[in-house]
């Protein structure tokens, strides 16, 4: 069958989609789009977590066949969706300043890394940031799913609690870094983003 | 130097794509820093910025125009022997290209393994365990592969299985390997088991006789997985020499290829590996899986072949933990010292050797723990069985050990009426202290000293759940056992605190010849000068890369390193396990820029060397890009010294030499150096319905030296989670009569969550051990060790139960 | 396999009465599940996403009538107050990703002892709308399931919404799993006080060949709470009578052992939750009970 999407604001199509394809396989396999991961395939580890009509889902257990005339961000499209996100509401969030890591701490880890091959400074997301500022990144596996689902709960929640942050990534799973590296990104970001709002 | 194709973004659907080069090829990383970026500071990982954009290509990830799927049929009885095989119809299904088993091999080697060949490539007219691979496809799609292997009709004759040592060494067991010919079979007691390592030291039955208290104990440690979260997968492309190319994430790329290539009757030059993104590791990578399957469907097709396990067939795809049995008896004066122990150590190996006898070696000279005991007597042993392949998972050997003889040390403790650490404290070794093996510790042995400030640590405040509400007093059910299931609002909750220390050798022990190779490239790019980093070591996450390029930065004075791809381009790197990446690779690193340097010099030297006699007659560093003195004063810039020239240096590195241990006595000089860690558990176990939280595992461990101290924080609290698992949820279950996996998947083999983790505080020791690179010390494994036993330590504290096997269950905790 | 994509309930009636066997997709999370591990091939997919008044709901004078595909996460949201059973045992549904996407109707549907809705669902009184090219019917809750993993649908229907009663009364929701987010039950249990009828009603989770009320149970507890004029006199329930509510529910069970627990341990349990809950909403009711964070 035939599949018309958009993903991350282009139109796409996708031909000869077997019925039983999931959205994951189309997106890795015929999109060219493999950021988001393969991991468990059954809804348990998060690591291909979309956004689909901006609602984080497990892009594993969506049927290739629903996606149709719908939108889909991903991570390879996170930085974009982000940026139009803060031109849309310029310094939303943590307004009250009371963030989890402490400014000082924030400014400390502060650098901004280039991209690989081309040694050009590369547009990330807040949340892409934090990650490789705070050392939450390690094999790197559950890392895109992980984006996704903390740049959605610092969209609608820009200052969360400690518990907050664990209740809304309870849904990712990571075996490399024991996860503290992870909440120390999320409070970076969070903490990141109350200084723009104040500023 | 050879160079890499480019390519690294796949071509969109709707775009044409290259003809020849795969996408997802590895590329080489440059990173520069806009500080020195040398060891001891935490710079970032050069592969940060790809993996958060999701560009970072991971062997799952290749994809190659015109490429196949492969596809694995695995036995689904543990023990048979197979009558037929009948391909017929799965080779006549549209769109498959080949189905190959057994007897489609083309070479005369048909096995691999690590140690022992043992292992088919595809099972030989019987398997020996659940999901034992039978035959191959490959398909143009994914699910034709699957409905066509599907088709393939496989009749059995089951055979009796052995699951146990009872079951394994009766005088009428079934011999899971007839005719074993391996280096092993002259000194184990029954052709069921793999390897048998005793350690004699001293007198154990007199030095029982001092003691005022003795206390035994049986201990079982459960089956863990490695569970890393990328499936093994990997594209093998055919090349026009009829050699293959193998795209793959794997630990160590040469152990692999020296059992690829023979399989395929190629000569190893014709088999080229080229490392892609590693999901995790953990040990679950040491072994071959699908790189004999991909090759041989790419070889019998002519196309590129990928192959991409699920989460089910992942958990047939590698070995896990070797679940163990521990038997222990210690003994100790009424002061509390230490007389004698006792232990015998049963290692289910499963159905292939893997690493069973270097986890042997491991469980027996480790089984002592970091305590000064002079009396021992030791046995370990591996079983072969018909489950599930058992072989390398972080701290393996000395995980199972510590989990029993922690628990030891609890009980003499109680019975000594002794605080546990202090009793700990009085025992422990110290530089000086002769292992087991007779083989001193010739470094830093701070264990005292990380109980220590375990314990000093403030503990976490009591009744975190009550926040203060709206209207009064509100739960937090996410802070309670149970978390978001809302189970308890606080009733039956009781608080424990658990302590435990532990003991890793680092490094390839008992004599293997445990080397790497590094190849650093020095010259000019754009006018600046530029190292470049050429090693075959798997970065599987723990951030080698980083390490590497921080190493060159310090060695060579450089801001522009390069980190070229892994590959079988360059010599062995060793496997990144045994904690050792850092150490050995990082070692031949050190190694081979100081031999850069030197030509560096001796360029200068020629070139400038009669405008400054310091040239000749000072101490010479290479720094910010310049040749100073050890004064500081610049002689030159390394850009003018290196003008139109490449230096190019490539050098294997050893450590030490280590030695086998003796057979008879297990003594022998085996290890090359030892890692220390100690947790503090503090866990609140909902005491009528058996549900833990772990609240806090605060660590201290020595690392010698931090290289970059955010990844050494990484890696202890990922080892620590992963000790915290197998204490609480992680096992593979095994039925014990038909010796079949009875919980494939990730809805029932469990990992902590971020809700499940505690907060992991990490207090970090810098004791250089002189005999190591830059004083440094492995750490990937040690956190793994003390985590578990701490955890149940606290559990026990906090229920007053005996609890003798990881992981508990709630079943356990409530008696039913 | 066929992929039908109807744009209306009306075309996904016609495709039902079709194709019979036709196996319908909403959230997928289950039915993708069995298709990415090849455990199933169904011949036709029916996809429900496309029909938006599946994910509504409305609030009538005495019941929510829940569209078969409202998110997990909606109810968490919205239906708090009217739902709180419903909600609380929502929030134990595996992970955010997937309470985003799934809903009752496919609990319902695929009709698991362990699927985490069915024990609020029991204990708040519902009934199931089935609709057929044929017509409605509506099933009472306690009919609906009629073994494992089958329930009271012909084959031609399909969930369009359940009837919930709104809650009276305090509700409450345990579920004991073996992590502490992101798992599937190892047993659970729901109840409701209703002291509009002065009743109480439960449901147990994966302790049963299918979820089940602890019938005995519920009349002891009605009987005992008249008797002692706890209704209208506010008492707290004397431990005895909480200690016998949790036996009998503890034996209306019928477990197995499996891989996730013992049949003994969710007999236990069961208990346990069954006094623990029955604490929390008469104090509730009482109006001395704490409010709950993370919970709903």
């Amino acid at each position: 069958m035939r599949v018309n999407f958009t993903v991350n604001g282009r139109q796409q199509e996708a031909d000869d989609v077997w019925e039983g394809e999931s959205l994951l396989y189309v997106l890795r396999e015929r999109m060219g789009l493999p950021g988001s991961k393969n991991a468990c395939e059954q809804g348990e580890c998060g690591s291909c977590t979309v956004r689909l009509d901006g609602v984080p889902v497990c892009a594993c257990l969506v049927a290739a066949g629903q996606v149709e005339g719908r939108e889909v961000v991903t991570v390879e499209g996170l930085a974009d969706y982000a940026k139009h996100r803060e031109d849309a509401h310029p310094g939303g969030g943590c307004a009250s300043g009371a963030c989890g890591t402490t400014l000082d701490s924030a400014k400390r880890w502060q650098a901004r890394p280039t991209d690989g091959q081309t040694g050009e400074a590369v547009e990330l997301a807040p949340i892409q940031q934090a990650f490789i500022d705070a050392g939450a990144v390690q094999c790197g596996f559950c890392t895109p799913g992980l984006l996704v689902a903390a740049d959605e709960l610092l969209e609608n929640t820009p200052s969360p609690s400690d518990q907050d942050i664990r209740e809304a990534l309870s849904g990712n799973l990571c075996r490399c870094t024991g996860y503290e590296k992870i909440l120390d990104a999320v409070r970076l970001a969070a903490a990141r983003q109350g200084e723009a709002a104040q500023s | 130097m050879t160079t890499r194709p480019e390519a690294t973004t796949r071509p969109a659907a709707t775009m044409p794509k290259a003809q020849n080069t795969p996408s997802g090829t590895p590329t080489k990383i440059t990173q520069g820093s806009p500080t020195k970026g040398g060891i001891g500071e935490s710079t970032l990982r050069p592969d940060g910025t790809l993996k958060v954009t999701g560009e970072f290509a991971y062997s799952s990830d290749m994809w190659h125009e015109d490429m196949l799927w492969g596809q694995t049929l695995r036995s689904t009885v543990a023990h048979a022997e197979i009558v037929s095989i009948d391909t017929s119809e799965a080779l006549a299904t549209s769109g498959v290209y080949a189905v190959m088993t057994y007897d489609d091999l083309p070479a005369e080697m048909k096995n691999y393994g690590l140690e022992i060949q043992d292992t088919p490539v595809l099972a030989n007219g019987k398997v020996r365990h659940h999901g034992e691979p039978v035959a191959i496809v490959a398909a143009d799609h994914p699910e034709t592969a699957r409905r066509a292997a599907a088709k393939i009709k496989i009749e059995y004759r089951e055979l009796p299985v052995v699951t146990d040592e009872a079951s394994a060494t009766a005088p009428d067991a079934v011999l899971v390997h007839e005719g074993r010919d391996d280096h092993h079979i002259g000194h184990v007691p029954h052709p069921n088991i793999v390897h048998r390592q005793p350690i004699i030291r001293g007198d154990a039955d007199e030095a029982a006789k001092r003691a005022d208290v003795i206390v035994t104990g049986e201990y079982v440690f459960g089956m863990q997985d490695q569970a890393f979260l990328g499936p093994e997968s990997g594209l093998a492309v055919p090349s026009e020499d009829g050699g293959v190319e193998l795209y793959v994430a794997t630990q160590w790329l040469h152990s692999d290829l020296g059992q690829i290539a023979p399989v395929l009757g190629l000569p190893e030059d014709k088999v080229r590996m080229t490392l892609s993104g590693v999901g995790g590791a953990f040990g679950g990578r040491e072994d071959i899986s699908m790189q004999i399957h991909a090759c041989l469907l790419a070889l019998r097709t002519g196309k590129p072949v990928k192959i991409v396990y699920n989460r089910f067939e992942s958990f047939f795809g590698h070995v896990h933990r070797h679940p163990a049995k521990l038997h222990y008896e210690h003994g100790a004066t009424k002061d509390g010292k230490l007389t004698h122990m006792k232990c015998r150590i049963v290692l289910d190996g499963g159905a292939y050797a893997s690493a069973s006898p270097a986890v042997v070696g491991n469980a027996s000279s480790l089984s002592v723990g970091p305590y000064k005991i002079e009396d021992v007597d030791i046995e370990a042993i591996a079983l072969y069985t018909n489950n599930p392949p058992c072989g390398a998972m972080r701290g393996f050997g000395a995980v199972q050990a510590c989990f029993a003889y922690e628990a030891q040390m609890d009980k003499l403790a109680a019975k000594l009426d002794m605080d546990p650490v202090e009793f700990r404290q009085l025992n422990a070794m110290e530089q000086g202290t002769l292992l087991p093996t007779g083989q001193p510790c010739d470094s830093p042995a701070p264990v005292a000293e990380l109980l220590r400030r375990v314990k000093a640590r403030p503990l976490p405040p009591e009744q975190e759940w009550l926040t203060a509400g709206a209207d009064g007093t509100s739960v937090d059910v996410r802070a309670l056992p149970g978390g978001l299931s809302n189970t308890t609002h606080g009733e039956g909750v009781v608080r424990g605190v658990g302590y435990a220390v532990g003991l890793k050798n680092v490094g390839f022990s008992e004599g293997f010849d445990d080397y790497s190779t590094a190849r650093v490239r020095m010259e000019v790019i754009n006018g600046e000068p530029v190292a470049t980093v050429h090693t075959a070591m798997a970065e599987v996450g723990q951030g080698g890369v980083t390490v590497h390029a921080q190493i060159a930065r310090t060695e060579l004075g450089v801001n522009q390193v390069t980190i070229h791809p892994a590959d079988t381009r360059v010599g062995s790197a060793g496997s990144t396990s045994a904690s050792r990446q850092t150490y050995v690779t990082g070692g031949a690193v050190k190694n081979s820029c100081e031999a850069v340097r030197e030509k560096v010099l001796e360029l200068g030297r020629t070139k400038f060397g009669t405008y400054h006699p310091a040239w000749a007659t000072a101490e010479l560093l290479l720094e910010g890009g310049k040749v100073v003195t050890d004064g500081g004063e610049v002689l030159a810039d390394l850009a003018d010294v290196l003008e139109g020239e490449a230096i190019d240096i490539e050098l294997e590195w050893r450590h030490r030499p280590t030695e086998a241990f003796d057979l008879r006595t297990g003594q022998g000089n085996g290890h090359v150096q030892y890692s220390f860690a100690a947790h503090r558990a503090v866990v609140e176990v909902d005491t009528e319905l058996g549900l833990v939280k772990v609240i806090e595992l605060a660590c201290a461990q020595d690392v010698g030296k931090a290289l970059n101290p955010l990844s050494v924080l990484g890696q202890i609290q990922g080892g620590t989670l992963q000790g915290m698992g197998v204490a609480v949820m992680e096992e593979i279950i095994v039925d014990p009569q038909t010796a079949k996996v009875r919980n494939p998947s990730f809805t029932d083999y469990l990992l902590p969550t971020i809700l499940d983790t505690p907060t992991i505080p990490v207090d970090v020791l810098e004791l250089a051990d002189e005999h190591a690179p830059y004083g440094l010390r492995g750490i990937g494994e040690a956190p793994t060790l003390s985590s578990t036993p701490a955890v149940l330590a606290a559990i026990r504290n906090a229920t007053g139960l005996e609890l003798n096997r990881t992981p508990v269950r709630p079943e356990h905790l409530t008696t039913t | 396999m066929d992929f039908l994509r109807p744009a209306s309930w009306e075309e996904a009636l016609a495709a039902k009465a079709e194709h019979p066997t036709a196996v319908p997709i909403a959230g997928g999370t289950d039915v993708m599940v069995e298709i990415n591990f090849d455990h199933r091939r169904p011949e036709y997919l029916l996809d429900l996403n496309r029909i938006g008044e599946l994910s509504e709901w409305e609030v009538g004078q005495e019941k929510v009538r829940l569209g078969a595909s409202v998110p997990y996460s909606s109810i968490m949201d919205h239906l708090r107050a009217e739902l709180p059973g419903l909600a609380l045992a929502s929030h134990t549904v595996a992970s955010p990703q997937i309470r985003n996407r799934g809903g009752v109707g496919g609990n319902l549907g695929t009709a698991s002892p362990a699927g985490d809705a069915h024990p609020a669902l029991l204990a708040a009184d519902c009934e199931v709308e089935a609709e057929s090219v044929r017509g409605t019917r509506l099933i009472p809750i306690d009919a609906f399931y009629t073994g494992v993993k089958r329930n009271a649908l012909e084959p031609d229907e399909l969930i369009r919404a359940v009837h919930i009663k709104k809650a009276d009364g305090p509700q409450q929701y345990s579920k004991v799993g073996t992590r502490n987010a992101m798992v599937i039950a190892v047993c659970a249990f729901g109840i409701a006080l209703h002291p509009e009828t002065r009743t109480v009603r439960t449901g147990i989770g994966s302790a049963a060949p299918t979820p089940i009320r602890a019938k005995e149970a519920e009349d002891f507890l009605n009987a005992a709470l008249e008797e002692g004029g706890f209704w209208d006199n506010g008492k707290i329930i004397t431990p005895a009578i909480a200690k016998q509510f949790a036996a009998l529910a503890s034996g209306a069970c019928n477990p197995i052992d499996d891989v996730r627990g013992t049949a003994k341990y969710r007999r236990h349990a069961v208990g346990i939750m069954a006094r623990r809950t029955l604490g929390w909403t008469w104090e509730q009711y009482r109006g001395a009970g704490r409010t709950l964070e993370g919970a709903a």
